[in-house]
């Protein structure tokens, strides 16, 4: 089943020759309209109108999280504000989020998208989907929410937290396709269990499940808890949202990007180079249709390999492997974004603590838990336990405040963290994923 | 009037209590008092000794944190109400006890309750009026 058969399944020669032109046109805009682009193509010794052929794509400099956070909030946005309808953010590392926004035509075009992915997920019009990402700056909510109503389904707003409730809404609106983060669906499943709900007495057939790394064992194991068919889906705020690749049903292998409004490429994350056909890599996106914000050669950090070998349900768009990880030092905490730099900038705005920490990450049942230890030094001790139990409330209350995590604090003594010598191991990540 | 009491930080882990004592057996300091506090991730160990400032150097050398509080010792005769005539005063002048323990001297067999008050001088004041025996601390490190 497709959404839109026609560009879904278009030959590669012509989706080629579409890319080609869309790249044109993109690059004509940002240069004309975005001063960092302007400057940072004058600098590589390139006009748009030198790009001939795809390839010639890798010549151009990349666009990084950096400049983006340089750019705070709007500098590389290529639309003026008044036809921006739509702005989103995603966590940054200094405390200032990462901004995006979306012209009425990059909402219809993310819409389409996201009701692409969910046709080629197995969804179709007459499901009830129920939709726990999270509705807000994140575009997880929103962006699946328009999806859904662009395939005719019917959307169950529900968005994150409150478990039981969730259960019960699915149980008696009759759900048949859950989108939330791998994590999420897992802990539902316990918590369903715990209150007696069979899943396999639900009527939910696919999950759609993104936002956070996840494995091939999670998903053996989330279809046989949750009983239903479970597809990964990617996207990032910078990019689009969710919605930019998706497994198909059919082979479950591999995401198919949506290479008409995409163009991936995987790179060397230390040379910059690019790397052949099937190579693991660093994915690099070129969005060229975007108008708010079109970005090019983003590098996402993420880790993957691309493929363009024809797959069993007929689309013709390159596939990405599951994500085996990011090559920067970025964690995802059941769904949120976290850098080490941006806990150690909390501590250290903390009178008294001493900027020597470290992050233990685990999964206890399905959830991630944080611990954050910190050491005690002698400006921070104090012979009565509620001084100390109060500081560590501390350290959860501003993470969380902050970074919308929820961690412990965990005291220790002094000099028993390793101490920065170039590169100090802050993060001991014990989930196996 | 003041005793000087060291408190340690200590992690929860195996052995470091054996190593904090041998750390302070080895340098030739005396326990007089002691009392551990502990939650479910760390514990404080408050301790009277002989010679406060060189624990707490010699543990500081290891790498322990300490530091030093000042607190309260009074002796009450080792009788059923003694501890409870010293709170009943307390409560009256609404001073709050912060922690404190207690043992029995070896030769008088008086007890020795150490108190932690939120406002210590009040307390000292309090307590001399009402002519409770509070101990100096040189008294007690001899003890």
């Amino acid at each position: 089943m497709f959404f839109d058969e026609e560009f879904e399944t278009l030959p590669r020669p012509a989706l080629e020759a579409l890319q080609l032109k869309r790249l044109q046109n993109v690059l004509e805009r940002v240069n004309a309209n975005v001063p960092f682009y302007r400057t940072s193509f004058a600098k590589a010794g390139f006009s748009p109108s030198d790009l001939k052929c795809l390839d010639d794509l890798q010549g151009l400099p990349f666009t990084t999280k950096q400049d983006m956070r340089d750019s705070y909030p709007y500098d590389l946005f290529a639309a003026p504000m008044e036809d921006i309808v739509r702005i989103h953010a995603s966590s940054g590392t200094t405390g200032k989020p990462t901004v995006v926004g979306y012209t009425r035509k990059d909402i219809s075009t993310w819409t389409d998208l996201m009701a692409r992915s969910f046709v080629a997920a197995g969804a179709h019009k007459g499901d009830i989907i129920h939709n726990a990402y999270g509705y807000g700056l994140f575009t997880g909510g929103l962006g699946a929410h328009y999806g859904a109503e662009r395939l005719g389904a019917s959307v169950i707003p529900i968005s994150g937290g409150n478990t039981k409730r969730q259960i019960m809404i699915m149980q008696d609106f009759g759900s048949t396709v859950l989108t939330c983060t791998p994590s999420y669906s897992l802990f539902m499943a316990e918590e369903a269990k715990a209150e007696g709900v069979d899943f396999k007495g639900l009527k939910l057939r696919v999950g759609i499940f993104g936002a956070e790394p996840w494995s091939e064992a999670m998903r053996d194991e989330i279809e046989q808890k949750l009983n239903l068919s479970a597809i990964d889906i990617y996207g990032l705020s910078e990019i689009m949202g969710p919605g930019v690749a998706i497994e198909c049903i059919e082979a479950k292998k591999g995401l198919h990007i949506w290479e008409d409004h995409f163009i991936p490429e995987i790179i060397d994350p230390v040379t910059g180079q690019r790397l052949p056909e099937g190579e693991l890599g660093e994915l690099v996106i070129t969005t060229i249709t975007k108008q708010g914000i079109p970005l090019i050669r983003y590098r996402t950090r993420d880790i993957t390999s691309l493929t363009y070998e024809p797959c069993i349900c007929g689309r013709t768009h390159a596939r990405i492997a599951r994500m085996s990880g990011r090559s920067d030092d970025m964690l995802i905490i059941r769904g949120v974004n976290v850098f080490p730099s941006q806990i150690e900038a909390i501590l250290v705005g903390i009178e008294g603590i001493e900027p020597h920490y470290m992050l233990i990450i685990d999964r206890q049942g399905t959830l991630d838990t944080l611990t954050v230890q910190v050491e005690v030094s002698e400006q921070l001790f104090s012979d009565e336990i509620k001084v100390l139990q109060a500081l560590s409330r501390r350290v959860e209350k501003e993470i969380k405040d902050m970074l919308g995590v929820t961690c412990t604090a965990k005291l220790v003594e002094p000099k028993t963290i390793q101490r920065s010598e170039g590169k100090a191991k802050r993060v001991t990540d014990n989930r196996k994923l | 009037m003041k005793v000087e009491q060291i408190s340690i930080f200590i992690e929860n882990k195996s052995g470091r209590l054996a190593e904090i004592t041998r750390i302070l057996g080895d340098a030739g300091i005396n326990i007089r008092a002691l009392s551990l506090a502990d939650t479910t991730d760390f514990g404080i160990l408050r301790l009277i000794v002989n010679d406060g400032n060189l624990a707490k150097t010699v543990l500081k050398e290891k790498g322990f944190t300490v530091n030093m509080t000042e607190v309260v010792a009074v002796e009450v005769p080792d009788t059923p109400g003694g501890l409870s005539s010293i709170l009943q005063v307390l409560d009256r002048q609404r001073i709050n006890v912060e922690y404190m323990y207690a043992f029995v001297e070896r030769c008088a067999g008086n007890a020795v309750i150490i108190f932690r008050f939120d406002e210590t001088d009040k307390a000292i004041s309090v307590l001399k009026s009402e002519n409770f025996n509070i101990l100096e601390g040189e008294r007690l490190y001899s003890m």
